[in-house]
């Protein structure tokens, strides 16, 4: 079913309804092992060989919690400025699924761990205002197993005719982040999404918690909207699941924002339903109805004792977290000189520790953003990977940086050599020398190319000799060529003009 | 005094996907509603002073440190299961759901 011809745009749909929205942020803790069992969490093991009675819901095997985890929790409540529960439990969650092979997900129901709290987040760039993000709970549960479906199409469970199922992810601790209704100025509502999560996976990583990957589910979004009249009570909100990057975030509430609006000007009503984030057609597809899927009979986990952090352990807990993003981002956006807009790129990028530790490596802040929102950007982007991913360090982006400043390298033969870093041709050194790739500015071997370019060109010198020095680039084109662009331009400039006006 | 309606038992039953006709619809409800009679007794002794409890031991914050122990064998794994395939569970169509 399509209804995209009917929909308003963004703007008509905001200029009737207000939007009311509600994040709920899964994050999978970079622990070694599981939360209830010592199986590893490691990614991309052979399926169901990260796997054990506990995991596996075995008869008679009991879980014990993970200290790491729980500490994780905390510290993540702490950060969200949440007050830490004195006394809280685990609850199974039932429900019928063969993503849980115990028939039920050990999570916290009404006693989470960390309850009330809040996350400053601001858009940067055109506006400086910043916005208050309620946070309504941190709690404590366990992932799912990966299911894959076969025989139907493009791996959908609709038309399958079986399923099947790796363990090896079921049992990592996540931590569920809820907000309270976020209520902002309609135009800014999708943006403010995005700017929130973006913000809580900042504050993940700087907690040293997760790595907070969303290209790996470490990090995983269902945003709830709603729509209402201005002065009425709130609408009924659909929860759109598997919004999976930051872009999406911002797509996935201007879509909702949209088809909502243009159900209710109909005079139809919302259902209350999960629905599905389609990445490639930039749509929502209607999934479960709530009032069917709720029920999932949650009592106290008998099989855990609760949980009592004391009031020492909290506050040894607080004196380990670290400076807030915010705070860090200004710090670092003197220190490096950028503008607002560029600092806001290079943090959209999901480069700031990048660029940190490329800096950190000796490299200019200019020259380092230069290279990780450009070349390595582009590749990364090309074979749809992290910039981390992409095949080179900061040590390695920061050796080119030094070749360009001593002068070895100019910045047409430095993009050759990050190419080759890319391309896995080895260090920077490495790709120097095995590419040959050497800047020429000793006079001799400079002078000689010189001397062939005002030989071809005896018109273009002329008009240099006349004092036309727009016309000395022709001449720098032309040594660049012969020099496979090895040339040192400053340099060959410098000897073009010795010679036709010196 | 509980009373539990033949719906709530078929809610329930659904929930725990039992397939059960008219006639255990009402035969349970009888049943369940003895059940939660019974055990509405308790309310009668737990004083104002007295915690609900879910757990038999005064015991709080059990932890485990987190340390790597062996997984089982995915082949021994997968041996115990009624199916499996490239190294995974097989479990029959799943209805119900969309994804």
């Amino acid at each position: 079913m399509t209804v995209t011809t009917a929909l308003p745009s963004f703007d008509e749909a905001i200029a009737t309804y207000e939007p009311v929205m509600g994040m709920e942020v899964h994050v999978e803790l970079g622990t070694t092992t599981k939360m209830f069992c010592g199986c590893s969490t490691a990614f991309g093991g052979e399926p169901n060989s990260q796997v054990c009675p506990v995991c596996l819901g075995l008869p008679g095997s009991l879980p014990v919690v993970n200290r790491t985890a729980v500490e994780s929790a905390i510290r993540i409540g702490l950060a969200l400025n949440c007050s830490i529960a004195e006394w809280c439990r685990f609850a199974r969650k039932n429900y019928f699924y063969p993503d849980m092979p115990k028939n039920f997900q050990t999570s916290q129901y009404d006693e989470p761990i960390a309850y009330d709290g809040w996350l400053d987040v601001s858009l940067g760039g055109e506006t400086s205002e910043t916005f208050r993000i309620g946070i309504e709970r941190a709690h404590m549960e366990e992932d799912t197993g990966k299911s894959l479906h076969v025989g139907g199409a493009t791996g959908r469970i609709h038309g399958a005719s079986h399923s099947l199922l790796d363990y090896n992810r079921s049992g990592i601790p996540l931590i569920e982040i809820v907000t309270k209704p976020i209520e902002v100025p309609a135009a800014v509502a999708p943006a403010v999404a995005k700017a929130y999560v973006t913000e809580l996976r900042e504050l993940i990583r700087a907690l040293g918690v997760s790595e907070a990957r969303m290209e790996l589910g470490q990090l995983r979004c269902d945003a709830n909207v709603s729509l209402r009249l201005p002065g009425d009570p709130y609408g009924t909100r659909t929860e759109t699941k598997n919004v999976n990057s930051l872009r999406s975030v911002e797509r996935a509430v201007t879509y909702e924002i949209r088809r909502q609006a243009a159900v209710l000007s109909s005079g139809g009503t919302i259902v209350q339903e999960t629905r599905h984030w389609h990445e490639d057609t930039g749509e929502t597809t209607a999934g479960r109805r709530k009032e069917e899927a709720e029920d999932y009979r949650y009592f106290p986990e008998p099989d855990l004792v609760p949980i009592a952090p004391s009031r020492e352990w909290v506050e040894e807990l607080r004196a380990t977290l670290p400076e807030p993003p915010s705070v860090r981002r200004a710090r670092l956006q003197e220190a490096w000189g950028f503008t607002d807009l560029e600092m806001r790129d290079v943090v959209n990028a999901g480069a700031l520790s990048l660029v940190f530790d490329t800096v950190a490596e000796g490299a200019s802040a200019g020259g380092a953003k230069k290279w990780w929102l450009g070349e390595v950007a582009r590749v990364a982007n090309e074979r749809g990977v992290a910039l981390e991913d992409a095949g080179i360090t900061p040590g390695d982006v920061a050796r080119v940086e030094a070749l360009i400043a001593e002068g070895s390298l100019n910045d047409k033969l430095a993009r050759q050599v990050v190419e080759g870093v890319l391309a896995g041709e080895g260090t920077p050194d490495e790709v120097v020398a095995a590419r040959g790739l050497v800047l020429v500015n000793d006079d001799a071997a400079l002078g000689t190319a010189v001397d062939d370019a005002i030989a071809a060109q005896p018109d273009v010198a002329e008009k240099i000799r006349g004092g036309n020095l727009g016309a000395v680039g022709a001449l720098i084109g032309a040594i660049m060529k012969s020099t496979k662009g090895q040339a040192d331009a400053k340099r060959a400039r410098e000897l073009i003009l010795e010679r036709l006006q010196g | 005094m509980p009373s539990i309606s033949r719906e709530e038992v078929a809610h329930l039953a659904h929930l725990a996907r039992l397939d059960l006709a008219p006639d255990e619809l009402d035969h349970l409800a009888g049943q369940l509603d003895q059940i939660l009679g019974a055990v509405a007794q308790v309310t009668e002794v737990a004083a104002d002073d007295i915690p609900p409890t879910s757990h038999a031991l005064p015991l709080t914050n059990v932890f485990r440190e987190d340390e790597p122990r062996a997984c089982l064998p995915a082949e021994a794994v997968l041996a115990a299961a009624p199916a499996a395939e490239d190294g995974r569970f097989r479990v029959p169509q799943i209805l119900g759901e969309e994804q």
